[in-house]
């Protein structure tokens, strides 16, 4: 058997390329839906413990450092086979959407609180001495210099993440890694792997490129 | 019957500020009348930044009271001390501009988001205040492009959209290049021909000299002499001022 054969069989690739192209848009959709729904709930939590009121900060800090903390498989595992003995059953995509969308949430909700807390002061006090009122200054003034100044995070830890919908193959989320990893099985052929990798850089590659011209484009002079 | 006495456009009542254990103002009484030019001077210390902060509530004052234009400061909900706080313009130091936004931008934020001017209405105030300031052909700008004497006259134009009825000067020139300086001090002397109140913290004598109604001497966190430019500076009675007076003109020397 020569390597073409066993990494790029032509046959294997015509039978598994539509389930592949399927799993190609579920890692794609859901991916999208984490980093918007991580980087929005994120900001919100570093938006809230600025406020410097204790019972809002205590439970934000307590989450973001669980959350950073354990695996996220664990927390998967555990949502997807633990909590149906207590009668809550979600959806395999659901947990995987909500737990890959609360790891970044803390990432970020750290990403932007480290910012937030190293802004001069006067920023601060240039909008309040204008008659801005907080919100207005968080919104306005804080949150735009802390997004620009943390882009190449921001950015980084949204590809990782989105990389992590990989381990929807555990809890049987029909994406690249799970769809790949079964057809392996099925066919005892290496292709739908490689069919796997080639998936991934489709569609990371670009996003890899983006995120370069969004570095870019955001940089500001002092 | 006296006539009615005119209404200080800034009063300082009794004004206390302590920081934990120390005290750093006590009993602070200063009036600023309409179109005043009062400027603050004393050793480092003593006291003259927080007390311009408590004007506009940026530190909070222990006890006391603070009006202006007879209405007060303290005392009143947040959403209300916003709302005043647009009658009292500051500039720091440090000038503070956004450096996300472009020029324009730093000057009509506030105008938009606190006094809800529509935006059309807001441009052209900016551009009105910023051709005051000499800065109309920055207006697009961004902040970091800017020497500090032109960043601080766009942080001036900043505070002046909103129209407000003092201007409060925390060493306004003290982080330029002394080349930069004259453009700072000369928007600040047409902005006193035009009627403005000021309050101006600052080091520049010969500008107090020139333009100052008024020179208030702390030292110590309290009031220790007032009088005008030529009193202070050419008659002090007090050897503490004396002793303040002969450093500073070393220093110059
Ligand atoms: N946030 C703060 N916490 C504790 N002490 C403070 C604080 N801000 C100011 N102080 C103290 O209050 C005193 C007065 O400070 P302030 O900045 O008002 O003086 P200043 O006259 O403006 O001095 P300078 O000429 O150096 O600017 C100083 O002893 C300072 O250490
Ligand atoms: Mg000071």
């Amino acid at each position: 058997m020569d390597f073409g054969n066993v990494f790029l069989n032509p046959d294997i690739i015509a039978t598994y390329m539509p389930q592949m192209i399927r799993a190609v848009w579920v890692t794609i959709w859901i991916s999208v839906l984490v980093v918007i729904s991580g980087l929005a709930l994120g900001a919100f939590l570093a938006g809230l413990r600025a406020y410097q009121k204790r019972w809002l900060a205590w439970p934000i800090v307590l989450f973001a450092d669980l959350m950073r903390a354990l695996p996220p498989l664990v927390l998967m595992l555990i949502l997807f086979f633990g909590l149906p003995s207590l009668g809550v059953i979600l959806s395999d995509w659901f947990v995987l959407y909500l737990v890959l969308t609360l790891v970044l949430a803390a990432f970020v909700e750290e990403i932007f609180w480290a910012t937030l807390t190293s802004l001069p002061r006067g920023q601060w006090e240039a909008g309040a001495a204008t008659g801005l009122s907080f919100n207005q200054v968080l919104v306005n003034v804080i949150f735009p210099q802390a997004v620009r100044t943390n882009i190449p995070q921001l950015v980084n830890r949204s590809l990782t993440i989105s990389k992590m919908t990989a381990y929807g193959s555990v809890i049987g989320v029909k994406e690249i890694v799970s769809v790949a990893g079964s057809a392996q099985a099925f066919s005892g052929s290496a292709t739908p792997l490689t069919m796997a990798a080639i998936a991934y850089l489709i569609i990371f590659f670009p996003a890899m490129l983006l995120s370069r011209y969004v570095e870019n484009r955001f940089q500001y002079d002092h | 019957m006296s006539a009615p006495q005119p209404l200080p456009t800034l009063e300082i009542t009794a004004l206390e500020k302590r920081f934990g254990d120390t005290q750093v103002l006590r009993s602070i009484d200063l009036k600023v009348a309409n179109g005043e030019l009062v400027f603050v001077i004393g050793p480092s210390g003593s006291g003259k930044s927080t007390m311009l902060r408590c004007c506009n509530r940026l530190e909070e004052p222990t006890s006391g009271a603070i009006h202006v234009n007879g209405k007060p400061m303290l005392g009143i909900t947040r959403r209300d001390l916003d709302r005043m706080r647009l009658q009292v313009g500051m500039v720091f130091q440090g000038f503070f501009l956004y450096p996300h936004l472009s020029v324009l931008k730093n000057v009509t934020l506030a105008q938009r988001k606190a006094l809800k001017r529509p935006a059309a209405e807001a441009d052209a105030r900016a551009l009105e205040m910023l051709d005051k300031v000499g800065l109309k052909h920055k207006a697009s700008a961004m902040p970091g492009e800017l020497s500090g004497g032109q960043q601080q006259r766009v942080a001036i134009a900043r505070a002046l959209a909103l129209d407000p009825k003092v201007m409060l000067f925390d060493e306004p020139t003290s982080a330029l290049d002394p080349e930069l300086v004259g453009s700072v001090l000369k928007v600040m002397r047409d902005l006193r021909e035009g009627g403005m109140t000021m309050i101006v913290v600052s080091h520049e004598m010969q500008f107090a000299r020139e333009a100052a109604d008024r020179v208030v001497f702390m030292d110590g966190g309290v009031i220790v002499e007032q009088g005008t430019p030529s009193e202070i500076f050419g008659n002090p009675r007090s050897e503490r001022l004396r002793a303040f007076l002969s450093r500073v003109s070393g220093e110059a020397a």
